[in-house]
């Protein structure tokens, strides 16, 4: 099992409970779509899964790894190595160009591989707006950027956050075939976060979040 | 209605408290450093003032024998013959270890002076026959009284607040024993309503000069170099704190953007808006004014002992040293602090103004674009041409000023340009994801940072610039010091006569007598000094001639020549082979300039044939004593047992250059003390600017984190970033500082002082001021890394969450 979530429990500061109990798992090369009411806690245990926050209670194993002792330095390696993200705000580093934003989490995992980076900047689109800076695309380049830089890494999981929040119809059905085309063909597993039904009902699982709890 | 916008419009700096406090302090520093200046300047001018209207000086003509003393019966006969005149002596005397001026006056005749009548801390002003019978009395400031009072030889001190600082104002009798000249007269002054028919000064004291009360040694001219050198580094101060304003108000201004969008909306003229932010911050720049003048007077109250001991050290000006409060003063701090901060904020209250309504209320269009970088480099490269031309075009001291001003300036426009350049390159070369990131976002963060790093520019430049042209001045002058004190022993004896039984004492003891005997002559160019020197190797083989002709020496020694110092030929323009008229009769040919550091004056060399010739009352009182050197403390010795000489008297030539150093080292305490302050207000400035970005950062480093960067990591690049920065600007002002210096040396000394000095490198003092910038950088970028290092995660996933 590539990711176990165990009885996580999460509250916000002031004590509100966010998360009680919520257990998920996710095999490799499976798909997992996250569904809710906004501010139900997707994205909350989407960024516990990416070892970006941490939990009150219960467990998330991630490749065998168990997030609750690492500290700081422990999940950003984790991070760094095993896990991808794509968010509803793309979150490309401005200051890099496009294809130093392609290439930079493979670089930082020391996986950098020229080749697959390429092939991914042809299959995207990108490889006539490499020398650009992320301020001078669109909206659905800059997502399609964000999920080349995580996939560029071939992760073993592939978080995303409602990747198509901000665009157009055709532009998030576009985004959407690139994402699953890729994560088919590399074998990431992906956990994805996500209002829209039609959407999930793309992916091998769906789960949804409702007060705090799975249903 | 106005009520409702004033409270949007504060409510941002209630939310934004530290935004308030930066851009208030930015106008304090600004408007204290300046005011300090400013104040010192007033005051050490006042002083001036104070001291000519409380001795009344320069009112009166007065007649002066080239010798410097004139003879008693000289003084009787013009009395006889209805000249009304009154006798003055003056000179220095060492007592109670303090150097001070005497001056006796005959107060039956001389104008009436402020001190006979305002006194203070006594039962009542001094009573006329006290101070004309035995054993007379000493009018002294309540400070000198104080020092003094331990001294019961002396007559009883009157405490009077109308006398200058440092000086004893008596009778001339009592002057006469004070300082050990009986019978002699220094000036007589010429006092108005002279009766007719009284015969022609030519007739009864054909030797006597008369030197017209406006032509007289004004203290206030020989310092106003000194006073515009200040002027010109608290300007400079005052800029570097401009740039905290300009800085802040800019990102004050592009924050409240959405809030201005909404008021226009809501139905309030842009108009009405304009004038209320200019409202607002006329209320800023008062309260950051008001801070600031309390900072610059205790600032100048600190300082002012400092220059007070500068300016009686290098000119012998009067100068209290405590400060007062004047209210033009604080008026004209208050009207710098409002003008600098709308000269800061107009760039931006003009956007602001020009907005339309449907803009977007994004807080990054504040940056400076690349075409306006581009627009700020060919500024910033016209002005230092501008500078660069005027420098070689325009003769004057204000012309050097500008000069700097435009170089400074230019270069602080062009810095974000080339440190542009620079991290592009860097990011070019870099190899790892990390490094290329760190260039890439310095690059980004360039804009909002780039005032910061200018105002570190121009202080680290006025630092490397002002200290080699202190350190070069010292190298120069310690060398020429070295060369121009050789004798082994300086005497000074107490009179005429005295100085010649010491020269028939010494005679057959010593290696060679030197008497250094001088006149007082008038020049156009202001008072000159003219020097006798007798014929020896001590001269030929040590004097730093600057400018000579062949066998200088050896004209000056046969009566044909003269030598001049650096300052009169720059001020008349005289050369090797020019003429210099001392007086009707005798005019030389120049056959060389020697350097002449410290002395604001003219001066020339002739010899001692020449100058008897010229002034053959000229006192024999000085002499330099070549001797060998382990035989010197005891002739010394020898010399005070023999004739009841004082330890000043006779100096040994190492007390000599302790002395002068220490007057030289003092004259730079006010300088070091205002390139430590204004490199403290750069550092400043970087904080200021680091911490108002914060909010900006968030969504840079964010994402950074996400990918795999501990905050740890982040927080050292923090810091490493701000660290490049600082080192990048610091060896971009190397070559700046060295310019500066360069003009400081060749331009602003020469118009200033009048001596052009050689311009020395200090690598080890640029490797110092190097390191320090790096600390201060690091100290200044310290808080926003702690800050990111104790950052909640929760803090940095807001940036990625969808309802953000």
């Amino acid at each position: 099992m590539l990711l176990n979530i165990d009885k996580v429990q999460k509250s916000y500061p002031g004590g509100r409970p966010v998360l009680r109990d919520v257990s998920l798992t996710l095999d490799h090369g499976q798909t997992l779509a996250l569904t809710g009411e906004s501010g139900s806690g997707k994205s909350t245990l989407l960024n516990l899964a990416a070892a970006l926050d941490s939990f009150d209670g219960g467990e998330i194993t991630l490749d065998g790894t168990a997030l609750s002792p690492l500290d700081d330095r422990g999940r950003a390696a984790l991070r760094r190595q095993s896990v991808s993200l794509v968010f509803q705000q793309f979150n490309l580093i401005p200051s890099l160009t496009v294809g130093q934003n392609l290439s930079f989490h493979a670089r930082l995992a020391n996986r950098e591989d020229t080749g697959w980076s390429a092939q991914l900047a042809e299959r995207l689109g990108l490889a006539d707006l490499l020398t650009r800076y992320p301020e001078n695309l669109s909206g659905g380049q800059q997502q399609r950027v964000a999920i080349g830089r995580a996939m560029a890494v071939r992760p073993k999981l592939l978080l995303a956050d409602e990747p198509t929040g901000n665009l157009d119809e055709t532009a998030s059905a576009n985004v959407l075939d690139l994402m699953l085309s890729l994560v088919a063909e590399t074998g990431a597993a992906l956990l994805l976060v996500t209002h829209s039904q039609d959407i999930a009902a793309r992916l091998d699982r769906q789960a949804h979040l409702a007060g705090g709890h799975i249903v | 209605m106005t009520f409702a916008i004033v409270q949007a419009l504060l409510s941002h700096w209630r939310r934004h408290r530290l935004q308030l406090a930066t851009l208030l302090i930015g106008i304090a520093l600004a408007t204290g450093l300046w005011s300090a200046v400013q104040a010192i300047n007033a005051e050490a001018r006042a002083s001036y003032q104070r001291a000519s209207d409380q001795l009344a000086l320069g009112l009166y003509d007065t007649l002066r024998d080239p010798s410097g003393t004139i003879a008693v019966d000289r003084y009787v006969a013009l009395r006889r013959a209805g000249w009304q005149v009154s006798a003055v002596l003056e000179g220095p005397v060492r007592i109670a270890g303090r150097t001070v001026q005497v001056m006796g006056v005959d107060m039956v005749t001389y104008p009436a002076l402020p001190a006979m009548t305002q006194t203070e801390q006594s039962d009542a002003p001094p009573d006329p026959s006290d101070m004309l019978t035995a054993p007379g009395r000493l009018l002294a400031t309540p400070e000198l009284a104080e020092h003094l009072k331990s001294q019961t030889e002396l007559p009883p001190i009157v405490v009077s607040d109308a006398v200058p600082p440092d000086l004893i104002l008596t009778d001339i009798g009592v002057a006469e024993t004070l300082l050990n000249r009986p019978r002699q007269i220094s000036r007589l002054v010429i006092l108005p309503d002279q009766p007719r028919g009284v015969p022609a000064l030519s007739e009864i004291a054909p030797d006597l000069q008369r030197v017209e009360a406006s032509a007289q040694l004004d203290t206030q001219r020989l310092t106003d170099s000194f006073h515009l050198n200040l002027t010109a580094f608290g300007l400079l101060s005052f800029a570097v704190g401009l740039f905290i304003v300009n800085g802040t108000v800019g990102l004050a201004f592009a924050q409240r953007r959405a809030m201005i969008r909404t008021l226009r909306a809501l139905g309030v003229s842009m108009r009405r808006l304009v004038w209320m932010i200019t409202a607002e911050l006329t209320l800023l720049a008062l309260i950051g004014g008001a801070l600031g003048l309390v900072l610059g007077f205790f600032l100048a109250g600190a300082l002012l002992p400092d220059v007070a001991a500068t300016l009686r050290g290098l000119y012998g000006a009067p100068v209290d040293g405590q400060i007062s409060l004047q209210p033009e003063w604080a008026l004209a701090g208050l009207g710098m602090a409002l003008g600098g901060t709308f000269l800061a904020s107009g760039h931006a209250l003009f956007r602001l103004s020009r907005m339309p309504i449907l803009t977007g209320a994004g807080v990054q269009s504040w940056r400076s674009s690349t075409s306006g970088q581009r627009f700020s480099f060919l500024i910033g490269t016209a002005l230092i041409t501008g500078g660069f031309a005027i420098g070689y075009t325009v003769e004057g001291l204000v012309a050097g000023f500008a000069m700097v001003g435009g170089i400074l300036t230019g270069a602080a426009l062009v810095l974000p340009y080339f440190l542009t350049l620079a991290l592009s390159v860097f990011q070019r070369r870099a190899r790892g994801p990390v490094a290329q990131w760190v260039w890439a976002d310095m690059q980004a963060q360039l804009p909002g940072l780039s005032l910061a790093l200018m105002a570190l520019l121009l202080a680290l430049a006025a630092n490397i610039g002002v200290g080699t042209m202190v350190s070069s001045f010292r190298l120069t002058f310690v060398g020429w010091l070295d060369q121009r004190l050789t004798s082994e022993l300086y005497v000074t004896a107490r009179d005429d006569q005295q100085g010649k039984e010491i020269a028939q004492w010494l005679g057959p003891q010593v290696d060679a007598i030197l008497p250094i005997r001088n006149v007082e002559l008038t020049h156009e160019t202001g008072p000159l000094f003219l020097y006798g020197v007798v014929d020896h190797e001590t001269y030929r083989d040590h004097w730093p001639l600057i400018a000579s002709s062949d066998s200088a020496w050896d004209r000056v020694l046969t009566d044909q020549a003269v030598l001049i110092n650096e300052q009169l030929a720059r001020r008349a323009d005289l050369w090797p082979g020019d003429m210099l008229t001392l007086n009707a009769e005798h005019t030389l040919t120049i056959a060389g300039v020697y350097s002449d550091y410290g002395n604001p004056t003219g001066q020339a060399i002739v010899s001692m044939q020449q100058l008897d010739l010229i002034a053959p009352g000229a006192e024999t009182r000085q002499f330099g004593i070549r001797v060998s050197p382990e035989r010197a403390t005891e002739l010394a010795q020898a010399l005070r047992d023999r004739f009841d000489l004082s330890r000043q008297a006779v100096v040994q030539q190492a007390a000599v250059k302790a002395q002068s150093l220490a007057i030289f080292d003092n004259t730079f305490v006010v300088t070091s003390a205002l390139n430590v302050l204004t490199l403290g207000v750069a550092g400043f400035a970087i904080l200021t600017s680091l911490l108002t970005l914060w909010t900006q950062r968030l969504p840079q480093i964010a994402p950074v984190w996400a990918l795999g960067l501990t905050r740890a990591q982040l927080a050292r690049l923090e810091l490493l970033r701000s660290v490049l920065l600082a080192a990048l600007t610091a060896v971009l002002a190397l070559p700046l500082g060295l310019v500066l210096a360069w003009a400081l040396l060749a331009v602003i000394n020469v118009q200033a002082f009048g001596w052009r000095l050689p311009m020395f490198l200090f690598p080890v003092d640029w490797a110092y001021l190097f390191v320090l910038t790096l600390l201060a950088a690091a100290v200044a970028a310290a808080l926003p890394a702690l800050r990111v290092l104790r950052l909640p995660p929760a803090d940095l996933l807001r940036v990625f969450a969808n309802e953000r």
